[in-house]
């Protein structure tokens, strides 16, 4: 069973903030998702090898070659301020 | 560091690598360009977007590998590093956790005691983090400025074992990795530009104990120099704290190369929590035996090889082989050197003398140097035929070195020809001891050293060209007789 301080720290690591009532919402909702996970995984995938990609596809390659990069301009549109070429972005403390 | 302590030191190495375009899109790599002017939707992160893997990235990646005595993983895969900060658009940075390309190897150094290997556990391929300057003063600013050019530059995090046992072997290996990363070619190594980043995690345990002790993570040493004294310092402030039966708090610190000190960073340790997961965008590698075969047939010979070679093929001392092996350019230097003039140690000491010392007051890249390998073995001939003195080959190596005219050429143009006309010499010889009986007397006497004062005088009158040996015997043959 989840409880409050996994969905705190859930959404701690998503970097999103939540009023009390929708922590007990979430922690709901997440408990029923935990449960279908919990039901796959009595399948019994002993001599399974874990599926990580949808497509079995490998080695997919470029060459190592320098096409024209996007007009900065283009680039700055996405920017919530600019200064000087650069994203201004609000300032984060820590790593 | 006292004898009750030992330190155990780990070092993260992040190195550029030298391809033309970025590790997932075609932007380039070039340092210094204006900020944002190197960015497209891929590296910046934009939904919809479809990163696609640089081949040479893995073709380097392996190259470092095999040259640091590695294996190749024929498996191994991309995954997400979760985290949110500005420099990092996607929020999270596309890195190699559980299948990293290379794996188990390891580095030789030399040590006081003698050789020692350095383990390192693996190599795994990643892409870099974008720029980020804050406003005004770091502890007022309120906002933060991003260039994205350097995101999705690729790197490869060279991670060692913890084998280092002193700040001294930290340096060691450091300089050995960065000449083995630029004799093959895979990186330039400058620290300056960020081209090659470390970062220290350091323990001290009491002698004899098994388990490691606390360790503490060094950031922000941008010379092997400032690693070596970040990792001194920390470790003796560790030491105080244990002796005062304090406890070491597992932590980021940075050094702070004004203060000389670490300063703890004082990030929450606990939130560092990356979820890795497969990109599910990048299709796992599988690289094959021939790929592997296929590279290591194409590395260079390594520097210790070269080292050990040019001891035993050209008969030099050990540390003339470790200075001229420093780099393959000077190495590459010398050997064309030497198929031309075959006394290498002769070769060795000019590249390691006045070569060595021009380059540097000139601040000159071997590549830029005008003398070609034949004009300094030209040169070398000329002495041996006479034509020239070696007090006179001074100048004109210095002369061969500044413009790359050939030496003949300086010989002629200068008038720098040996005098060796025994007519000639014996006219000045007579003019110096003429001048200068008092020393004629005391020759006479016995004093057979002040036979090099004459010597000197006629040099002086011929501006270093008489031919020395033989001013040497025409003063003894007159003194006798007169
Ligand atoms: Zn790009």
């Amino acid at each position: 069973m989840l409880e409050k301080k996994d969905i705190e720290r859930i959404a701690d690591l998503a970097s999103i903030k939540l009023s009390d009532s929708e922590a007990e919402k979430f922690a709901g909702q997440l408990d029923g998702i935990l449960q279908y996970v919990d039901k796959i995984k009595e399948v019994d995938t002993e001599d399974l090898k874990p599926t990580l990609y949808p497509v079995s596809l490998e080695n997919i390659f470029r060459e190592d070659e320098v096409r024209p990069s996007l007009d900065r301009e283009k680039v700055l549109t996405n920017a919530p301020e600019e200064k000087d070429g650069q994203f201004r972005v609000p300032r984060i403390m820590g790593e | 560091m006292s004898r009750k302590y030992e330190t155990i030191i780990g070092l993260e190495v992040h190195v550029q690598l030298a391809t033309e375009s970025k590790i997932f899109c075609n932007c380039s790599t070039d340092f210094g360009a204006e900020p944002n002017k190197h960015t497209c939707p891929v590296c910046l992160g934009l939904p919809g977007t479809l990163p696609v893997l640089n081949k040479k990235v893995v073709d380097y990646a392996i190259m470092a590998g095999l040259a640091l005595n590695c294996n190749i993983n024929s498996y191994s895969k991309f995954d997400r590093k979760n985290y949110f900060y500005p420099d990092l658009p996607k929020a999270y940075q596309i890195s190699q956790s559980d299948y990293p390309i290379c794996e188990n190897g390891y580095i030789e150094i030399d040590t006081e005691e003698g050789t020692k290997k350095i383990g390192i556990t693996r190599i795994h391929m990643e892409e870099d983090a974008g720029k980020l300057v804050h406003e005004g003063s770091i502890d007022q600013a309120t906002a933060s400025l991003v260039d994205y050019n350097r995101t999705g530059i690729p790197l490869i995090e060279i991670v060692s074992a913890p084998d280092i046992r002193t700040p001294s072997e930290a340096r060691a290996y450091l300089t050995q990795l960065k000449q083995i990363l630029q004799y093959i070619g895979v990186s330039d190594c400058n620290m300056e530009e960020g081209s090659l980043r470390c970062d220290a995690n350091v323990s001290i345990r009491p002698v004899g104990q098994k388990e490691f002790g606390t360790k503490t993570e060094l950031k922000n040493m941008n010379s092997f120099r400032a690693v070596e004294r970040a990792l001194e310092y920390e470790v003796e402030r560790q030491r105080k704290i244990l002796e005062e039966g304090g406890e070491i708090i597992q932590e980021t610190r940075t050094w702070d190369e004004s203060l000389n000190k670490t300063i703890s960073m004082r990030t929450k340790e606990e939130a560092a929590d990356y979820r890795y997961f497969p990109d599910p965008n990048l299709p796992p590698l599988n690289v094959d035996r021939d790929w592997v075969e296929r590279i290591k047939s194409s590395l260079p010979e390594l520097p210790r090889e070269k080292r050990e070679r040019f001891v035993r093929e050209y008969a030099l001392p050990e540390y003339d082989a470790g200075v001229l092996t420093d780099s393959r350019e000077l190495a590459d230097y010398f050997e064309a050197c030497v198929k031309e003039y075959s006394d290498a140690k002769a070769v060795s000491n000019w590249i390691m003398g006045d070569f060595l010392r021009l380059l540097k007051e000139e601040n000159l890249e071997i590549a830029e140097v005008k003398m070609t390998p034949a004009h300094l073995s030209g040169m070398l001939k000329l002495m041996d035929e006479g034509v020239i003195s070696s007090k006179i080959a001074k100048t004109v190596f210095e002369e061969m070195f500044k413009t790359g005219k050939a030496p003949e050429q300086i010989v002629e143009e200068k008038g720098l020809k040996q005098i060796s006309d025994a007519g000639q010499l014996e006219e000045i010889v007579l003019k110096v001891i003429e001048a200068n009986p008092s020393v004629v007397e005391d020759i006479k006497s016995g004093k057979d050293k002040a036979i090099g004062f004459l010597v000197g005088q006629v040099m002086k009158e011929t501006r270093g060209k008489a031919n020395p040996g033989m001013v040497n015997q025409i003063i003894r043959e007159k003194i006798e007789s007169l």
